[in-house]
Formats: C-alpha cells, structure tokens, sequence
C-alpha cells in the first residue's frame, strides 16, 4: 500500500513526544516534524495518505479500486478492535457484530429516509453501534477474559438470528438491498464509480484514524494502558476502571459500526451470512498477525484480510488444482502465514517492522526505540 | 478534494440517478475465436453439496462445443467464481467478472440472496444477465430489469402445479408445508394456498445454514399430516427423509424440483447416515417420493437429450461428479446459451444476444415451454410431475401443465420438443 509509506505519523508513537521535550530546538526534517503538535502531524499524515489513495485509485482498475475501499472499511474495524485489546486488554469475539448493526442500519436509513444525507447516515450508523457499545460494555465491564469473550461470542451468534426473526423488517436470510448515489452526476464522466466510493470511504476512515491515533496517544489512551497492565495499581492511582473499560467498549463498538455501515455503502447490501462469526474471529486473527497495540497493525491486517485470501486464489489458479485442494488453499495459506508469523514475532508484522526500524536507525535515537506497547500481556 | 467530496455528500445518500440505459451496441468479452462469460456460484461452504455439478454440467457443454470449432468460430471462454454463496461475495466476484475479467454476459448467477444483489450492478453497466439460477420472481421484471431473465420455473408456478395435484389426488389429506424460511418458501406457498388452503394444517420453516430440522419433523408427524411438501434444497430434504424415517413417520412426500434430484439426495443420505452411524439403505428412504420437474432426468436413459449428454459426460467430466439432475441443469443452461449465441449471429453485440433472446424460446432440452419475449422474461413455465421408485424407476404421474405466477389457470400442454439433431449449433457440430 502506498498510502503506508505517505503517512508516516498516522500512528505517532510517544517517544516524538519525549523527543520534543528533550531537544526544544528541532534540528533537520525528522526533528522538525516531530517537533510539530500532534494534532496536526496526525492531519497532515491523514492527508498525506489521502492523496496516495487517490492517486493509487487513478492507476489501478475498478475491482482493485473496490479492493482498496475494503482495506479502508476492514482497518477501521481492526483499529476499533485494536483499541479495545489492545489499549484496554478487553478480548471480544464479537466484533462483527457491531459491523452487523452498522451495516443494517445504514440500509434501514437509506430504505426508509433516502433523501438523508450520505454523512449523516454515517454519523447517526456510528451512533447507533456506540449506543450499542455502551449497553454492552456496561454488561462487560463487569466480566474478565474467557468470560468476557464468552458474552461477546454470544453477540456474535445471535445478532444476526435477528435478521431471520423480524424477518419482515430486516429483510430474512434475503438480507436487505437498496442504492445509493455514487459519483455526483457533474463529475460522473470523469470519475469511475468504484473510485469515487473508495475515495468516500478513505476520507472517512482518516477522519476516525485522526481521531483513534489522537486519542490513543492522550489521556485516556494512557488510562487504558495502565488498567490493562493492572486494573488494581489503575484504580489505586484514581483512574475510573469500569468508566475507561466501558469507553473503549464504545469508541470500538463505534468504529465497527461505521465500518460496516461503509462496507454496506460499498455493497449497497446488508445479509446477515456477512455477519457471521467466522468474520468476528477473521478480524481478531488480523489483528494480532497486524500488531496489536499500533493502529499501523490495523493496517497490515486488513491488508492481509483483503489480500491473502485473492493471491490463495491466484495461486491456486495458477498452479491448476484440483477444485477440493484449490477451494481450501487460501485458508491453509492465510493459518501458515499467521502461524509462521506470530511465531517469529509475536508482536506481528508492526512488531517485526519496529525491530526492523530500530536496527537501522542511529544509535543517538535508539533510546526512544521501546515500543510504545508491550507486544504481548497478559488478560487478567 | 475533502470539501468536494464534503459539499457533494449532502443530496441524499439514497438517491438513484438516471443514466438512462447502457449502451448495448459493444462487443465486450467478444474477439474473433473467443467469447467470455462468466457466473458466480457456490463450490465451497454449506450451500455447495450439489451445487457444484452445476458449472461441472455447463462447462462440459462448452468443452464440446470449443472442441467441434466453438459458434461463429469462437470459443466460450466460461469463468466460474466461487462466492460461497454469501452476498459480498457476490458483490465482489461480479464487479470483477465485470470490470476485470470483461465478461460479455452473465450466465446462471445462483441464489436469490446472491444474485439479487448484484441484479441492479448488471443492469447499470449492460451486462446480459441470463438464465438465473433461482425460482425467484423477481428475474421476471423485464420493465425494471430489461436485461435480466429467468430460467428454472419459479417457485409460485411449481407450488400451484403442485397443489392443484394434491387437490385432485389428496383431496381430504391433511397437508403439512416444510420450507426453506425465505423466498422459496413464501412464493411456494402462495402457489399452494390458491388450491390447497383449508387443507393445510401445519407450517414449519427452516432458516438455510441451520444444523438440524427435526422439531419441525417432530411437528408435522404430531399433526398427523398425510401429505407433506417440502420447498427445500437438497440439504433438507435428505434431512426431512432421514428424521422422518427415524421417528416412523410416513406421509407421502411431495418435493420441489430444486430439492429432488434423487442422485444428489442419496448422496448426501449416504453420508448423514455414516456420521449417524445409521445403516438405512438411503435409496429406500426415497421410495416413493413425489417430484415436480422441468428437465429431463438423469435416470430417463431414453431421452435423445439424455442420451447426448450422457456422452457429453463421459468425455469431458471428472469423474468425481456424478451425472445427476443438477448436472444436466448445467448442462441444458450452457445449451440454452450457445443456441442463443448462435441466432445472436456472427456479428456478436450485446444488443444482437438481447434481440436473439425476444425472437425465438429456444426449445429444446426441457420438457415445459420456456419464455423470453420481450415481457416475459419467466424461463421455464411448467412443471411435471413424477414419481420415484427405489432403484432408480421414474414413473410420470401428471403430463406437463403451464400456468402463470398470479392466480391464472394451470393448464395442459403438448410441446413440440426438438432432439439435439434438430437444434442449431448442435446438429452442425461433432
């Protein structure tokens, strides 16, 4: 991805904080970067990476152009996801619900109120899930580990049954479709529908990652650290638990409601089989083979989410297989790659690209080079 | 560019612009020697047993055809994408059917979950959408859908046929309904409601991916149905003939052409009762079964269609596929297109397939009349009915009858049907 190399600061790490603090006069383009507020490195990288999408949609095809959108939508997802575990250390198995909820209410919005607006759509989708968020993480907060993914496995099962239940409402195993503008009509010649949607959906997914990457580096990202290395030592030092446990719960529950209300802006389609719960444990299985701790690991395991499965299938086109050998090449495929990864760095792919950074940079820098986020700990 | 993007977002998002029709006059997918078209279809995930002998059947078609000098002199190039039978898939797979692979048409899309989301897509960018693989009614809307059409006989259709026999035959039977709890099942029930209403007496629906149907067995042998018909897929029905024969229960079964093929069944009976440790011999269990259909069966070795594609098997199968009823479906899909590639003419548009399709219905395999005027894109029209006999024996029970998805009139027709020998491109080739 092109956009990975253009922003570089998406996902600032603490040490350009401590890096400002310690030389008050910046020296050379690193330093004067660094040197910037982070606010506005985060909106100069999201710009950055906005450009590359552009630019990369106008040289590929329409079907890659739809694959880029879904890297978008997919890496927001897993950064919700990546905030919840790996900023709060609380596991969920049900993430894909919250994209179910999104998705479905996008096409509820665009079947009964179709002259709303796009954003607003989103805006009100991502309202609903963070409400939704709350409900439940108010119910998890007071869970831990095994039986916290438990409860949000259960999530994952039953939410779409709902779909079949109120089948008149939301559509039955049929699912929901519907159509939403694409390319305004004054720019329709010029720009092909599918670029134009990734365009939508990458503007949206910077404006969160803005928004994550903020957050993550502030107070309340500090506040999560601290509960999830140890929930006593936190609430000793003042920090609310319950309330930063919850609030994650809803800042992750928000960011998978959007995605799926893009993805269904994508597909024009909400179906439940979309939402099943093989796509919750996908979403877990990328992120730790992304990294966890770093919304750059978001990245890696969308890519790897998008991606994997298509060069399975290619390869498996191109070697001639038997169709049994052929049809579960990409799985067995995308497990070696996960197994062989987390075995050499367990940290994922950010972990191995960290390490890769700190071996080639100068040896004045290197004391900043602790990762921001232990690789690996433990759930209590 | 934000602001751009911004400022525009603000009309609705649910807003449809009016492009107006695509241009039909190109020759996408077309060169000289070759024409490539493309489906989407399960071959892997629960909805595949069965399933996947369906592009098995087609592209053996078009492997006869290409070897005997392709139509017009171009081959069929037949690209078949896996969606698991999950919409996004679709989704997916179809934009790159369309915008990466060219397709010149769609061939057999299957699924009504599937293929209604792409359905619009294919519309908007011109892209022929043939000979869906669904009973659905929604194929048949050549208003709305001008470059869509139909194919198997659509599941209000089937269900009248179906009730009118019953009412006939069955007249003081209790009827009990098993269906699939999506299209399938409402469309099949307001086809039985218009002949068999006050003699239903129990309901029970499954949703599709569901592990086990034996309280809804459990329900219909409670309520002492005499008849039960069943709107499933093969998956189900193996499931319904397997419980029912658990518990002792005996109706006479009545099942829907997309859940009859009997090879399948006794396939997927075979192995259902291996992981249940079951030794029922599983074509007993299908004795007896009533069945609607539209084709020719694998079993009728004497029809001349049969006949033909048995040989085309033999030659271009993998073995691993049997020759059941859901092959020769593929196989008389892939029929029905080459002959109408071949009257769309040597100067191939999607234009000229569009007009080819509105001059003529293509008889030919299928045992019912088949539309494609320009406003009745329905496919196939009628349906028989017949029985099967442990071994293999299918006994017609009731010749073929037509009649409308409305509350129209079913009635009897006698159909001029051409042999392979008779029907353009296949008596000019091999």
């Amino acid at each position: 991805m092109a956009s990975s190399q253009k922003s570089p600061a998406t996902a600032a790490e603490p040490k350009a904080e401590e890096a400002t603090r310690g030389t008050p006069k910046p020296r050379g383009l690193v330093a004067r970067w660094n040197a910037l507020p982070m606010l506005l490195r985060h909106i100069l990288a999201a710009c950055a990476a906005m450009g590359a999408v552009i630019v990369l949609t106008s040289v590929t095809g329409q079907g890659e152009n739809t694959r880029i959108a879904s890297v978008g939508f997919y890496m927001l997802a897993i950064a919700g996801l990546g905030i919840l575990i790996g900023f709060s250390g609380q596991v969920s198995l049900g993430h894909g619900a919250f994209m179910f909820i999104g998705a479905y209410s996008t096409a509820l919005f665009v079947l009964h109120v179709p002259m709303m607006p796009l954003w607003l759509n989103l805006i009100l989708a991502t309202a609903i899930s963070c409400l939704a968020g709350l409900i439940i993480g108010v119910v998890c907060a007071r869970l831990h580990g095994p039986y916290l993914a438990g409860a949000t496995l259960a999530l994952a099962v039953a939410l779409p049954a709902l779909a079949n239940r109120f089948s008149e409402f939301l559509g039955g195993p049929n699912g929901l479709d519907f159509l939403m503008r694409g390319t305004p009509p004054a720019l329709s010649d010029a720009i092909p529908n599918t670029s134009w949607q990734a365009w939508v959906v990458w503007l949206t997914v910077l404006i969160v990652l803005v928004f994550l990457a903020n957050l993550s580096h502030g107070r309340l990202g500090r506040q999560m650290r601290a509960v999830r290395d140890d929930e006593s030592a936190a609430a000793l030092s003042g920090i609310r638990v319950a309330r930063v446990k919850v609030t994650a719960f809803v800042i992750s529950a928000g960011c998978g409601g959007l995605a799926g209300a893009l993805q269904a802006y994508m597909l024009k389609t909400a179906t439940p089989s979309t939402f099943t719960v093989a796509l919750s444990l996908s979403l877990l299985a990328v992120l730790v083979l992304g990294g966890l701790g770093s919304l750059w690991g978001a990245l890696w395991g969308a890519i790897a989410m998008v991606y994997v499965e298509e060069w399975g299938d290619e390869l498996a086109h191109t070697l001639d297989l038997g169709t049994n050998v052929a049809n579960n090449l990409p799985h067995v495929l995308y497990g070696v790659l996960l197994i062989a990864l987390v075995l050499a760095w367990p940290s994922g792919v950010q972990g191995f690209l960290r390490q890769l950074g700190n071996a080639l940079r100068p040896r004045e820098h290197s004391g900043y080079g602790t990762p921001s986020v232990p690789p690996t700990h433990e759930g209590k | 560019m934000a602001a751009a993007l911004l400022l525009s977002s603000c009309s609705g998002a649910g807003e449809v612009e009016d492009d107006g029709p695509a241009d039909l006059d190109v020759s996408t997918g077309v060169t000289d020697d070759s024409v490539v078209i493309g489906t989407h279809m399960p071959l892997t995930g629960p909805a595949a047993p069965g399933y996947s002998q369906i592009p098995a059947g087609a592209g053996a078609v078009f492997d006869y055809i290409n070897e005997n000098g392709g139509i017009h002199g171009r081959e069929i190039d037949y690209r078949v994408e896996d969606d698991v039978y999950q919409p996004d898939n679709t989704v997916e797979v179809t934009q790159d059917l369309v915008h990466d692979d060219e397709i010149f048409a769609m061939l057999g899309g299957l699924g009504t979950p599937t293929h209604s989301k792409v359905i619009d897509f294919l519309n908007e960018e011109g892209v022929p959408d043939l000979f869906v693989s669904s009973g659905a009614l929604m194929w048949n809307q050549p208003e709305e859908y001008p470059l869509t059409y139909g194919y198997q006989v659509d599941y209000t259709r089937e269900a009248k046929i179906q009730g009118e026999y019953i009412a006939e035959n069955f007249p003081d039977a209790d009827v009990g309904l098993l269906h699939q709890s999506d299209d399938v099942g409402e469309d099949s029930q307001a086809g039985l409601e218009q002949y068999i209403g006050d003699q239903i007496t129990e309901v029970q629906s499954y949703d599709s991916g569901q592990e086990s149907i034996s309280a809804q067995i459990e329900a219909l042998a409670d309520a002492e149905t005499d008849v039960v018909v069943c709107s499933c897929v093969p998956t189900y029905s193996a499931m319904m003939f397997l419980e029912s024969a658990g518990i002792g229960f005996e109706p006479e079964f009545m099942v829907s052409s997309i859940g009859a093929d009997t090879v399948t069944l006794s396939g997927l009976l075979e192995q259902f009762s291996e992981e249940s440790g079951s030794d029922a011999p599983a074509d007993s269990l299908l004795d007896g079964m009533i069945a609607t259909g539209y084709l020719p069966q694998a079993a009728q070795q004497d029809d001349p269609w049969i006949e033909f594609y048995s040989g085309v098997y033999d030659e271009y199968v993998d073995p691993e596929v049997p020759f059941s009823n859901t092959t020769v479906y593929g196989m008389v899909q892939a029929t029905k297109f080459a002959m109408v590639l071949e009257a769309a003419g040597e100067d191939l548009t999607r234009q000229a397939l569009i007009d080819a399709l509105d001059e003529d219905n293509y008889s030919g395999p299928g045992l019912v009349p088949f539309s494609t005027a320009p406003d009745n894109h329905a496919g196939y029209t009628g349906a028989y009915i017949s029985e099967y006999s442990e071994g293999g024996d299918v006994e017609v029970l009731q010749e073929v009858r037509v009649t409308d998805n409305g509350d129209g009139e079913i009635e009897e027709f006698d159909l001029e049907r051409p042999g392979p020998d008779e029907v353009t491109p296949f008596s000019d080739l091999g």
